[in-house]
C-alpha cells in the first residue's frame, strides 16, 4: 500500500553528490576528512624529515635516567639520582599544592569581595571597584613578578633578625618573613593526634548531621531549633575535650635563628607564597565579578515577594537567593579555578618548580627532547582541564531546573 | 459569504499530500494525512496544541521532513533533491507566529532580499516590487525603519509584504495572530482577507474563527496528528460530525 | 447614604513642594551610605584609616621623585634619606621600554606614527555612527601601512599584498551572485595564488622605494605586546568563525575535528603554546625553512585566541531565535547565503563584547612571551634594565610604569565595550 504512494527511487546522479540532502553531508565531511589527512601528511612528512636530518628520534626512554638536578621544594623523597620521571612527579604535586591553595584563597577573596560590592556602605563599594579593577586590567605575570620581588628584595635577610637592636623582628615569635621565604611554626604530631584530627573530622559531620536534623524536626513538628551556637559548640568542643584528654599531642615547633638561618618550623618559599597570592588575588577580582553578577541575576521581585510572605533577611538570602544565585556562579567560578590552574604554569617565571618548571624546563633543556616534553606537558593540563569540565556538567545536570 | 468566495477555487491542484506521516523520534507526530489543495483554496486548519497542525504546514516547504508518503507542491515533487526544495521554497510563502524579521536590516531590505539573492532581480527592480507590496499592506510610510520600531501588527503585515514579494503561488500562514496584542489583530487579519478576495491559495493555522467564518471556503479540524472532520465554515460550525470536534468547539466558541 | 458621603470633584490642583529638609542634602547621603548601622559605621572608619594610612605613606614617594640622575646611587644621594621614587629610570630608558633596545633609535617615529594611526583606522570601526564610512577606506589600507612603517623594506611588498587582497574581493564581488559558498572559497584561493605568484616578482625588488629595514629580533618593548596583541586577535576573528560554525555543524566528521581543536586548545596554558612555537614548531615546517621567532609566536598565539573566539561566537549563534534560521530557509536562501547575509552579522553583533574580554586577556597575555626570551616591557624590565649596574633595584618605578600602561589599555578597552554593550541594548529595542 504504502509503496505506491511513495515517491519513486530517483536512479543515482553523480550530481545527488551536492544536490541531495541525503549525500550532500557525506560529501563535504568525506572532502574534510580528505583536506585533514593531507594537513597532517605534510606535518608528519616534515617531522620525519626534520628528526632524521638532525638524527633524532622521538623516545620516551629518557624518563628513565637520572635527572642530575636537584628541586627546592619537594613534598616527596627526590634528589638528583632520580629519574626525570620522578621529577616530573614532583612536578605534578607542586603544580597541584599552589593550585588547590590558589583556588581556596581566591575564593575566599572573591566571595568577600563580591559581597562587599554590594555593602550599601558607599566607601566599601567603591574600595572593592578599586581592587577589582586594579587586579583585572594588569597582567597575572607582573602581578607575580611583583609579590616576588617584595619576597625577595624587600623583605629582611634573616641576619637582619639578629642580635638585641634587631632591624627585623618575629610576629608574636613565632612567624618570620624574611628575603628567603617565610618560616611558619610546624604541627609536631605527636602520639593520640590521629584521634584529634579523627574526632574534628567527625564534628564536621556532626554540624552537617544536627542540621539536617533540626531540619527534619522543624517540618515534623513546627519546633524550630537555634543553627548558629550548637553548629560551633559540636564543631569545637569535642576536639578540644579530646586534646587535653589525651595530653596535648599535638605541639608546635617554632622556627628560631640558628647561625645564618632559621631552622624548624615550617618553611615556606618566597616563590611558592608569589605565586600563590598573586593568582589568588588575580583570580579573585575575577571571582569577585561572578559573584556579584551572580547575586544581581536574580530579580528583585524575588526578594520582595519572599519578604511580603514575611521571612527575614538572612532567610531570604539563604532560602531564596542564594540557591538561584549559585547556578549562576558556580559555572563561571569553576573556569576560573581552570584558568588559576592553567596560570600556575607562569611559576617557571620565578623559579617554582612545577610541572612546567621540571618537565617543561630544566628537564626539556637538559635531554632536548622538546618534542616529547611539551606533549607530555600538554597532556597533563588537558586532563585537568578535562576532568573540571566534566565535573561542571555534572553539577550543572544536576542542578537544571525543571522546565516543560 | 464563503458561498461567494468559492467562486475564484480552480480545479488546478496546488498542493497535494497522500499518505503522509512523520516521527519526531519515537513520537507519531503526523498519521496518515491526505489534502488536496485546489488553487485559490483558502483552508484553515484548527485543532488543540499538540495536533500536529503547525507541524503539518512546515511540512509543506519542507522546514520539516516527512518520513512516509508524498507531497506534490505546485506539480514538483518534494523529494530529497536540493533543486527541489529550493523550487517549492520560492513558490511558497510563509508568515511565522513570531514575524522573524531580519533584525538588522530595514524594511525595504528585509524585502528586497530574497528577491535579489535567490530569483537574482536587480535590486532597483527589487525595491519597486518591494514598495508595491508595502503599499498593499498599508504601510509604505515604514520602508527605511528597522522592524524594532514597528509595532507588533505592522511588523506582521511586513513579514506578510516580505513573502508576497516573492510572488509566491501559495502562502502558509502558522497562527500569524497568536503573538499579537488584541488590538492589531484585525489590521493583520484585514491583510489577510484582501489577500484571499485576490484568489491567493491560502493555508491559516489559527484560532481566529471569526476569520475562518468569513473567508474560508473549508475548515479543516485536526487532532492528535490526523486530520478528524472538514467541511466547509457553516457546516464545520453549525453541525459539527464528531465528539471531538464539537468539544474542541465548545471549548473555543464558549468565553 | 452612599454617593453623598464620598463624591468628590478636585477644583485646584496642587503644585509641587519641596521635601523637608533632613531628606535631602549631604548630611542625609552621609548617613544612609556610610553610618546607616553600627557595623556599617565601623566599615568606614576601618576603610578610610586604611585608604588614609595609603595615601599617607605613598604620597611623598611620589611627590620626592627623582627625574633626573644617571643611577639608582646618584638618586638616592639626592634623596639624602628622605623616601622618594627614582624616576630618572623612566626618563632615561622609557625608550627601550617602549620599543626594545635593539630598535634604531633615529627610526622611533615610523612605530610611534603607526601607534597615531591605529587610532585613526580604529575610529570608524569602533564609533560606526559619529564618523564618516569613507574613512574606513584608510581601516583597509592601515594593516599594509603599519606593517611598511614597522618593519621597513620595500613599498612593493605591503603594495602586493594589498593587491592580493583586492583580487579575493573582485572574484568574491563576481561570483557570490552565482554562488555564495563557492565565492568564499574561490576568493581565498585567488588570493593565495596571486601572494605566492608576487613573492617571485618582489624578491628582487628588495630596493624599490625601500625604508631602512628592521629585523623582528630587534624589536621589544611595549611595541612587541601592542603588535602581538592587535595582529593576533584581528587574524584569529575570521579562524574563530569557521571554528564556531564547524562546531555547531550537523555533520559528525566536521564537528568533531572542531570540537577536538577547540577544546585541546583551551586545556592547555598558553605558555605551553610558546614552547612550541619556540622549540617544537621547527619541526612540523619543511626542512630549511627559517620562520622568525615573532611569526611562530603569531601563528600559534592566532591559534590560541581563535579557540576562544569560536567559543564566544558559538554562544552568539545560539543566542540568535531559531526563527531567524527558518525565515532564511523559508524564503530559499541556501546555507552560506543564509550565514552572510543573515545569520553572521546578527551573530557577530551579540558575541562583540564577549570577543573584546578574549581581545583584553589575549593583550595581557602577551607578557608571557618574556618566558621565552623575547624582550617585551616585561622582558626589558627583567632583563636588559634591572641586569644592569647602574639600575639594579629599582623595582617599584618601573613595574609601576609597566602597570599603568597595562591599566591604561586595558581599562580604556573594557570601558568601551561597556559602552558598546549599552548602545547595543539600546539599538535593539
Amino acid at each position: 500500500m504504502t509503496t505506491m504512494t511513495d515517491p519513486p527511487k530517483a536512479s543515482f546522479q553523480l550530481s545527488m553528490l551536492i544536490y541531495d540532502t541525503r549525500y550532500r553531508s557525506y560529501t563535504f565531511q568525506f572532502i574534510a576528512l580528505v583536506l585533514l589527512m593531507l594537513l597532517l601528511g605534510y606535518l608528519g612528512a616534515n617531522l620525519v624529515n626534520n628528526l632524521a636530518a638532525q638524527g633524532q628520534n622521538i623516545s620516551f626512554g629518557f624518563l628513565s635516567n637520572p635527572a642530575n638536578y636537584d628541586i627546592n621544594q619537594r613534598p616527596i623523597e627526590y634528589d638528583s639520582q632520580s629519574s626525570h620521571l620522578r621529577a616530573s612527579l614532583v612536578g605534578v604535586i607542586n603544580t597541584l599544592i599552589v593550585a588547590f591553595l590558589g583556588c581556596a584563597t581566591a575564593t575566599i577573596f572573591g566571595v568577600t569581595a563580591g559581597v562587599l560590592r554590594l555593602s550599601p556602605n558607599w566607601l566599601v563599594r567603591k574600595l572593592m571597584a578599586f581592587y577589582v579593577e586594579i587586579f583585572r586590567n594588569i597582567p597575572v605575570l607582573i602581578w607575580i613578578l611583583i609579590i616576588f620581588t617584595v619576597m625577595t628584595a624587600v623583605l629582611p635577610s634573616p641576619n637582619q633578625f639578629r642580635g638585641d637592636n634587631a632591624d627585623a623582628s618575629m610576629l608574636f615569635d613565632a612567624f618570620a618573613f624574611t628575603n628567603r621565604g617565610i618560616y611558619t611554626p610546624a604541627p609536631v604530631w605527636g602520639p593520640g593526634s590521629l584521634v584529634v584530627v579523627l574526632t574534628f573530622l567527625a564534628s564536621i559531620f556532626g554540624v552537617f548531621a544536627y542540621r539536617r536534623y533540626a531540619t527534619k524536626l522543624l517540618y515534623d513538628t513546627g519546633r524550630l531549633l537555634p543553627m548558629g551556637w550548637p553548629s560551633l559548640v559540636i564543631l569545637f568542643v569535642p576536639t578540644i575535650l579530646i586534646y587535653f584528654v589525651l595530653g596535648q599531642p599535638i605541639s608546635l615547633n617554632y622556627p628560631a635563628l640558628k647561625g645564618f638561618n632559621f631552622d624548624g618550623g615550617l618553611h615556606i618559599r618566597g616563590s611558592l607564597i608569589a605565586l600563590w597570592f598573586a593568582l589568588a588575588i588575580y583570580t579573585g577580582a575575577f571571582i569577585a565579578e561572578n559573584v556579584r553578577a551572580g547575586i544581581q541575576a536574580v530579580s528583585k521581585g524575588q526578594t520582595e515577594a519572599a519578604a511580603s510572605l514575611g521571612l527575614r533577611p538572612n532567610r531570604i538570602m539563604n532560602l531564596v537567593i542564594l540557591p538561584q544565585a549559585l547556578r549562576v556562579i558556580i559555572p563561571p567560578l569553576i573556569s576560573q579555578y581552570l584558568n588559576l590552574t592553567k596560570n600556575s604554569s607562569l611559576a617557571i617565571a620565578v623559579g617554582y618548580m612545577d610541572v612546567t618548571g621540571t618537565l617543561g624546563g630544566i628537564t626539556l633543556n637538559q635531554t632536548g627532547r622538546a618534542i616529547e616534553c611539551v606533549l607530555m606537558l600538554m597532556l597533563f593540563y588537558l586532563t585537568i582541564s578535562l576532568a573540571i569540565s566534566a565535573i561542571m556538567n555534572v553539577y550543572n545536570n544536576s542542578i537544571k531546573l525543571k522546565e516543560r | 459569504m464563503a458561498a461567494e468566495t468559492q467562486m475564484n477555487v480552480s480545479d488546478q491542484v496546488a498542493v497535494e499530500i497522500t499518505k503522509m506521516n512523520k516521527w519526531y523520534g519515537a513520537f507519531h507526530v503526523l498519521r496518515d494525512i491526505d489534502l488536496t489543495v485546489y488553487q485559490g483554496e483558502r483552508i484553515v486548519i484548527a485543532g488543540p496544541s499538540g495536533s500536529g497542525k503547525s507541524t503539518l504546514i512546515r511540512c509543506i516547504n519542507a522546514l520539516e521532513e516527512h518520513q512516509k508518503g508524498k507531497i506534490t507542491v505546485d506539480g514538483t515533487l518534494l523529494s530529497n533533491d536540493l533543486k527541489n526544495i529550493d523550487k517549492i521554497r520560492s513558490e511558497v510563502g510563509m508568515v511565522f507566529q513570531h514575524f522573524n524579521l531580519f533584525p538588522h536590516l530595514t524594511i525595504l531590505e528585509n524585502c528586497t532580499l530574497a528577491p535579489i539573492w535567490v530569483r537574482k532581480t536587480p535590486k532597483r527592480e527589487a525595491e519597486e516590487v518591494a514598495m508595491h507590496f508595502l503599499e498593499k499592506v498599508k504601510i509604505p510610510e515604514q520602508a527605511n525603519k528597522y522592524p524594532g520600531q514597528l509595532s507588533g501588527g505592522q511588523q506582521q503585515r511586513v513579514a506578510i509584504a516580505r513573502s508576497l514579494c516573492m510572488r509566491p503561488r501559495i502562502m502558509l500562514f502558522d497562527e500569524p495572530t497568536s503573538a499579537l496584542d488584541p488590538e492589531m489583530i484585525s489590521e493583520v487579519l484585514d491583510t489577510m482577507i484582501q489577500l484571499a478576495e485576490e484568489g491567493m491559495t491560502m493555508l491559516c493555522v489559527t484560532h481566529e474563527m471569526g476569520f475562518a467564518r468569513k473567508v474560508a471556503n473549508r475548515v479543516i479540524f485536526m487532532d492528535q496528528g490526523q486530520i478528524v472532520e472538514q467541511n466547509e465554515p457553516e457546516e464545520f460550525f453549525n453541525n459539527p460530525q464528531s465528539d471531538r470536534t464539537k468539544l474542541f468547539l465548545s471549548q473555543i466558541l464558549g468565553h | 447614604m452612599g454617593r453623598d458621603q464620598f463624591a468628590f470633584v478636585r477644583k485646584h490642583m496642587l503644585p509641587e513642594a519641596p521635601p523637608p529638609a533632613t531628606q535631602t542634602g549631604a548630611i542625609k547621603w552621609l548617613r544612609e551610605n556610610l553610618f546607616s548601622s553600627p557595623g556599617n559605621a565601623l566599615l568606614t572608619v576601618v576603610s578610610a584609616y586604611v585608604v588614609f594610612q595609603i595615601v599617607i605613606s605613598a604620597t611623598p614617594w611620589f611627590l620626592n621623585g627623582v627625574w633626573d640622575s644617571p643611577s639608582l646611587s646618584a638618586c638616592r644621594e639626592i634623596l639624602d634619606g628622605k623616601t622618594g621614587a627614582c624616576f630618572a629610570v623612566l626618563s632615561e630608558r622609557w625608550n627601550q621600554l617602549l620599543f626594545g633596545f635593539k630598535y634604531p633609535s633615529e627610526l622611533y617615529w615610523r612605530p610611534g606614527l603607526a601607534f597615531v594611526l591605529l587610532f585613526i583606522a580604529a575610529a570608524p570601526v569602533l564609533f560606526g555612527k559619529v564618523f564618516p564610512r569613507k574613512m574606513l577606506i584608510f581601516t583597509g589600507l592601515y594593516p599594509f601601512i603599519a606593517y611598511w612603517l614597522i618593519w621597513g623594506g620595500s613599498l612593493m611588498v605591503p603594495v602586493f599584498a594589498l593587491i592580493g587582497v583586492l583580487v579575493g574581493a573582485v572574484v568574491y564581488s563576481r561570483v557570490v551572485t552565482v554562488n555564495a559558498g563557492v565565492a568564499v572559497i574561490a576568493a581565498f584561493v585567488a588570493a593565495l595564488i596571486f601572494w605566492i605568484l608576487s613573492g617571485y616578482v618582489t624578491g628582487p625588488m628588495e630596493n624599490v622605494l625601500a625604508i631602512e629595514a628592521v629585523a623582528s629580533r630587534d624589536m621589544g618593548g611595549f611595541m612587541i605586546n601592542l603588535m602581538l596583541g592587535v595582529v593576533c586577535v584581528s587574524l584569529s576573528l575570521p579562524l574563530g568563525i569557521l571554528l564556531a560554525l564547524g562546531r555547531q555543524s550537523s555533520m559528525p566528521i566536521i564537528k568533531w575535528i572542531c570540537v577536538v581543536f577547540i577544546e585541546f586548545i583551551r586545556g592547555v596554558p598558553l605558555i605551553t603554546l610558546l614552547f612550541v612555537a619556540n622549540v617544537v614548531l621547527a619541526y612540523f615546517l619543511p626542512p630549511g625553512t627559517n620562520f622568525d621567532l615573532i611569526l611562530r609566536v603569531i601563528i600559534m598565539i592566532t591559534m590560541f585566541s581563535s579557540a576562544y573566539i569560536a567559543e564566544v561566537i558559538r554562544g552568539g549563534l545560539a543566542a540568535l531565535p531559531r526563527g531567524q534560521y527558518e525565515a532564511a530557509d523559508s524564503l530559499g536562501l541556501d546555507y552560506a547565503q543564509a550565514m552572510q547575509l543573515i545569520i553572521l552579522p546578527q551573530a557577530l553583533k551579540i558575541s562583540i563584547p564577549g570577543i573584546v574580554n578574549v581581545a583584553v586577556g589575549l593583550f595581557k597575555d602577551t607578557t608571557l612571551v618574556s618566558v621565552i626570551s623575547m624582550f617585551d616591557i616585561v622582558g626589558m624590565i627583567r632583563g636588559p634594565i634591572l641586569a644592569s649596574a647602574e639600575w639594579n633595584g629599582v623595582y617599584w618605578e618601573l613595574f609601576g610604569f609597566a602597570c599603568v600602561l597595562f591599566f591604561i589599555t586595558c581599562y580604556g578597552i573594557s570601558q568601551y565595550s561597556q559602552w558598546l554593550e549599552r548602545q547595543l541594548r539600546t539599538d535593539h529595542r
